[in-house]
Formats: structure tokens, C-alpha cells, sequence
């Protein structure tokens, strides 16, 4: 009987520390693309010329072109898979001179922004708070000559620069960053923005139909799911599944056979006990009720101690295969599915012994005593 | 004129072993009966048939031909589960060294036959107990049967045998692996419970006991020797 639990405890932990780490890894993969930024974005449909901004193109800035209204933004939060959305942050995007120089001025939702670009560092002072505070880019930091703290005019409205933005190696470098409402009126755009960056939450998130959902709602724009990073990973990651869900179907297919001839072995070793059983006027049903029931019960023992040493696997396991990985928790649908299979397979694997032992002749039974 | 009824009646029976190409002839045509309350011997060297006679008429072994009527019920006429029903309600087996259930206590093992009679839980418990306290073992109800001496599993396997108040007891060589003292012990329980009506029937091939019996049936090459 030791073995034949050990033999589901084997089964259960193999394929409960494969699903596990499995589901692990998704979700530390996901979160990781979460905090890595947009993964959809949206802008003005244009054929004028455009000016780009880390890497994606967005409608004309400098010249006269359809822009979005914000006020309409809020109809995102009606798509279907609205649930999914985490970060929607406008932008208005437009240039501006300071001290002779025309620059990138970024009208932004702080708040918005600062969620999604979780890799924006100050050198220096606070991210701006108010309409009249703003941030400048390393570079235009630079060769402007401005340092936190100092006041920067903007069509005639000073701003007094809160913090100098680390170098990201894009767009921001170059640009001073403005309270999108006060960047609407520096610009004379009133109620306008260039294009939104959205972050939608990968779990389960379906990201094409999200931006075809997203793109009904707002005709006048192009919505571009960039999906090709969290698609390549998440590739990996259904590579894995599929290698974890062989495996596992290999582990419960030994699994089951440990179970069977543990099984047959114990009904051929109680051939004696089922003798005495039958002797004393136990029924062919009442013995095969009997292994059954001790098979369901070792089922349920085996289930719950492999699952357990699954989940205690899986912990162990997982800080070494995601460097800094973290176990996603314990799954108690898992459990569940662990125990009933634990017990199906149990009971699976016994029913020929147990129809074996209740057909043994109780004479022939009875001649081993 | 008072017809007398027989609890068991033994006709033309007849029981062969197929052991490849060799028949053997473990029972060859007996024919005789048994009243009831009787206590029988079952004598004949090893090897005579006697055991399987015992199997035969305890309904575990199916005969090559004749009949066996217990209460004038054709047992090999039933089907193997009725059979498996009258061995719960009309028999008592005591077997050659005792075979106990070794992971069960005395007062589980002696409530085992009860197990598929449908008895209430709580009625088991005082059935067993007071078969338990019939044979002297109260004291050692809750004990495994690895922790008894040879006498005391004998009389566990006795109050097993009689806890479902079956009318046949039947024991093969129950005092087989005993000494003479606690084997007499062992016979005189048996006279008892066949005092209290039980019919008896004992395969041994000690002479000795032959004096606790009312009567016995001897076997030799499977023929039954009046």
C-alpha cells in the first residue's frame, strides 16, 4: 500500500510542480510585460506627415492634422474586455521654443504616465504634481541648461521644472514633459491628443481582439496592438505547457500502471483475506466494494500528499528557474483536480484487480489457508 | 410415525480434481446425513477428502456431482451469490490455524461477519462483545490477534464463527496447532455451543477427540467409512 500512495504521490507532485511552475512563470511573465509598458497603442488615422516617438508613428504634430478628442477616451472603458485594461495614458504631442530652441513639448496624465513608464527615473527633485510643474528630458536638460527647481516659460507661462528625467534612451530625452491640460493650452489644442498608450493586463487578455474592440469605438484611429514581444514569450511559455502536459500525461501513464500492479499484487497477496472474506459470506460485490473503497481512499491520500509535495516543488523550484521568480500561490482548483485524479486513477487502475478478487473462487481461495 | 428431518443431507456426491492431465478423486459417490445439533467428528488421514467435504458442505466448493441439502435446500442450486448469503446465515467457519485478519483487533475481527447482514452498528458491538465474553476473552477484545496465544486466537476464530448465531458450525482441525490441554479446552467450547444447539461438525485426524463427538463420519480415499 506504501508504494502504491507513493506511486500517486509521484504522479500528482509531478504534474501538479509542472502546472504550477507553468502558471508561475506566465503570470511572472506577464507581470514582467505589464511593467514593461504599453502593449497597445493608438493614433490619429492620417495620411500627412508624422513625427515619431519611440519607434511608433504618430499622426503630424507640426502640421494640420485630425487629432483624437479626449473627452470621447472615457468610451475605451465600454469595450467588451474593458476588464483587462490597466493604464490608458494620453498624450498630446507638439513643439515649443525655449530660449531659441524648438523642442518636443509631451502633454501627459502624471499620474497615467508614471504607472506605465515604471522605468523613469528623476536625477533629481519630484515628478510634477501640478498643472504649472514639468519635467524635462536629460537631454533637453542639458542643452537648454536647465536643473530641477528652475522656472521654464512657455508661451509666456512660467513652469517651474520639478525634476530632470534620466536618460531612457528615447523620445523623453529630448522633450519637456507637461500636465497634458496644460500642454492643450500652451498649444492652443483645447480638449485634443495625439495618440494613448494603453497597457492591458496579459492574463488571459486577448490583445487582437482588444484593439479590433478599442478600434470600433474609435473609427478616426489606428490602433496597433504590439504584441509581437508578449506574443514570442508567451510562445515559450505555451511551448512549456505543452511540454509540461506530455510529461504529465507520461508520469500519470506510469503512474497508473505503479497503482495497477500494486494492486494486483495486493489482491494476489490477500488471497487469503478475500478466502475468509467470501467464507463468511461477504458477496462478490462486498469485496469488490472493499478494494475500491481502499483504493479511493489511498486515491484521496496520494492526491492530497501530492499535491502538497507539487506545491512544495514548485515553491523550491521557482526562484531557480525565473531568477527572481515567484511562486504564483497555491491553487486550490488544482488541489481539487489533484485529488479527483488522484482518485480516478486510483480507482482506474484497481478495477481489474478488485473484479479479479471478487471472482476468485472462494475454494481455490480457501486452499492457500 | 415422527419423520425425522436432517439438517444435512449428503447424495451421491462426487468430487473430482483436474491437476493437468490427471483426474483425482477427492470424493467418490458418499452418501449420509447429518441431524441437527449433532456434534460430529470428521476423521481420516491427510490427504483422505475430509477438508474438502467441509468446503463441500460449507458451500464454498462446488461438487462434480450429487447434491448437498442443508434445511432441505439445495445449496449448489443457488447461485454464488446466495450461496455467498446462506454461508453468512447458516454457517460458521473455523478455520485450520485460525486465519485472524492480523490489522484487526479481536472484537473487529469477531465483528466482521456481521459486516453484510445488515446489523446495526451498535447491536454489532454487543453481539461481539458477548460472543467475546462467551469465550473468555474480554479482557483482550481490543488486542491484535499477533498479541494472543494459539488457545486465545482459537477462540477468537470460534466467537467468529458463531457471532451471527449460524445453526452449523464447521471447524477444520481447530485444535491442530494447539497443545493437548488447551485443545481439550478448545473441544469442550465446541461441546458447549453445540449444547446450545449449533450443529458441529469438526475435521480432525486426532483419535482423541473423537470422545467429545456424538458421532463420527470416517474418510478414507474419498469414501465415506460409517
Amino acid at each position: 500500500m506504501l508504494f502504491l500512495v507513493l506511486g500517486l504521490v509521484i504522479g500528482v507532485s509531478t504534474v501538479v510542480t509542472l502546472l504550477s511552475i507553468t502558471d508561475s512563470m506566465t503570470r511572472d511573465i506577464e507581470q514582467r510585460l505589464n511593467r514593461f509598458g504599453a502593449n497597445i497603442v493608438m493614433v490619429p488615422k492620417t495620411e500627412s506627415l508624422s513625427l515619431s516617438y519611440g519607434g511608433i508613428d504618430v499622426g503630424g504634430v507640426n502640421y494640420s492634422v485630425r487629432e483624437l478628442d479626449q473627452a470621447k477616451l472615457a468610451d475605451i472603458r465600454t469595450i467588451k474586455d474593458s476588464k483587462n485594461l490597466s493604464v490608458v495614458a494620453p498624450k498630446l504631442l507638439g513643439p515649443v521654443t525655449v530660449n531659441g530652441r524648438t523642442v518636443l513639448l509631451m502633454g501627459v496624465l502624471f499620474e497615467e504616465e508614471l504607472a506605465l513608464k515604471t522605468w523613469w527615473h528623476k536625477s533629481d527633485g519630484i515628478f510634477p504634481e501640478k498643472e504649472d510643474e514639468v519635467m524635462l528630458g536629460s537631454q533637453a536638460a542639458e542643452l537648454l541648461g536647465f536643473k530641477a527647481g528652475d522656472t521654464l516659460v512657455l508661451s509666456g507661462i512660467p513652469f517651474k521644472i520639478t525634476a530632470i528625467l534620466n536618460s531612457t534612451g528615447s523620445s523623453e530625452d529630448d522633450a519637456v514633459i507637461a500636465d497634458l491640460g496644460a500642454s492643450q493650452k500652451i498649444l492652443g489644442k483645447a480638449g485634443k491628443i495625439s495618440m494613448v498608450e494603453i497597457s492591458a493586463f496579459c492574463q488571459g487578455c486577448p490583445i487582437s481582439e482588444m484593439t479590433l474592440q478599442i478600434a470600433e469605438k474609435f473609427p478616426d484611429a489606428k490602433v496597433t496592438a504590439m504584441k509581437q514581444a508578449v506574443m514570442s514569450k508567451m510562445q515559450s511559455i505555451d511551448m512549456f505547457k505543452s511540454f509540461s502536459l506530455g510529461v504529465s500525461v507520461i508520469v500519470v501513464l506510469i503512474g497508473s500502471l505503479l497503482v495497477f500492479v500494486t494492486m494486483m499484487g495486493s489482491v494476489n497477496e490477500r488471497t487469503r483475506e478475500i478466502g475468509i472474506f467470501r467464507a463468511i459470506g461477504f458477496r462478490r460485490g462486498h469485496v469488490m466494494q472493499i478494494i475500491l473503497l481502499e483504493a479511493m481512499l489511498l486515491g484521496v491520500i496520494g492526491g492530497i500528499l501530492g499535491f502538497v509535495t507539487g506545491n512544495g516543488i514548485a515553491y523550491g523550484l521557482m526562484p531557480i528557474v525565473i531568477k527572481d521568480g515567484a511562486f504564483a500561490g497555491i491553487d486550490s482548483y488544482l488541489g481539487i483536480v489533484s485529488i479527483l485524479m488522484a482518485v480516478a486513477l486510483s480507482l482506474l487502475a484497481s478495477l481489474y484487480p478488485a473484479f479479479k478478487a471478487s471472482n476468485m473462487d472462494p475454494s481455490e481461495a480457501l486452499r492457500s489457508l | 410415525m415422527t419423520q425425522i428431518d436432517h439438517l444435512i443431507e449428503v447424495r451421491g456426491l462426487k468430487k473430482t480434481y483436474q491437476s493437468g492431465d490427471t483426474c483425482i478423486d477427492a470424493i467418490r459417490n458418499m452418501d449420509f446425513f447429518i441431524d441437527d445439533a449433532e456434534f460430529i467428528t470428521l476423521m481420516g488421514r491427510s490427504g483422505s477428502g475430509k477438508s474438502t467435504l467441509l468446503s463441500i458442505m460449507g458451500a464454498l466448493n462446488h461438487p462434480t456431482q450429487g447434491k448437498v441439502l442443508v434445511d432441505s435446500l439445495d445449496i449448489y442450486a443457488l447461485t454464488a451469490e446466495q450461496r455467498a448469503d446462506f454461508r453468512s446465515e447458516y454457517i460458521g467457519f473455523i478455520f485450520q490455524s485460525f486465519q485472524l485478519i492480523p490489522y484487526l483487533t479481536v472484537l473487529e475481527n469477531v465483528k466482521l461477519p456481521m459486516a453484510v447482514t445488515g446489523t446495526k452498528k451498535k447491536l454489532q458491538d454487543r453481539m461481539a462483545r458477548e460472543v467475546i465474553d462467551r469465550v473468555g476473552l474480554t479482557a483482550k477484545s481490543l488486542r491484535l490477534p499477533d498479541q494472543l496465544s494459539g488457545g486465545e486466537q482459537e477462540r477468537v476464530a470460534i466467537a467468529r464463527a458463531i457471532v451471527n448465531k449460524p445453526p452449523l458450525i464447521l471447524a477444520d482441525e481447530p485444535t491442530g496447532n494447539l497443545d493437548s490441554k488447551t485443545a481439550g479446552d478448545i473441544m469442550m467450547l465446541l461441546q458447549s455451543l453445540n449444547k446450545d444447539g449449533h450443529t458441529v461438525i469438526v475435521v480432525t485426524h486426532n483419535p482423541d477427540m473423537e470422545a467429545y463427538s456424538d458421532r463420527t463420519i470416517r474418510v478414507q480415499d474419498g469414501e465415506y467409512m460409517a
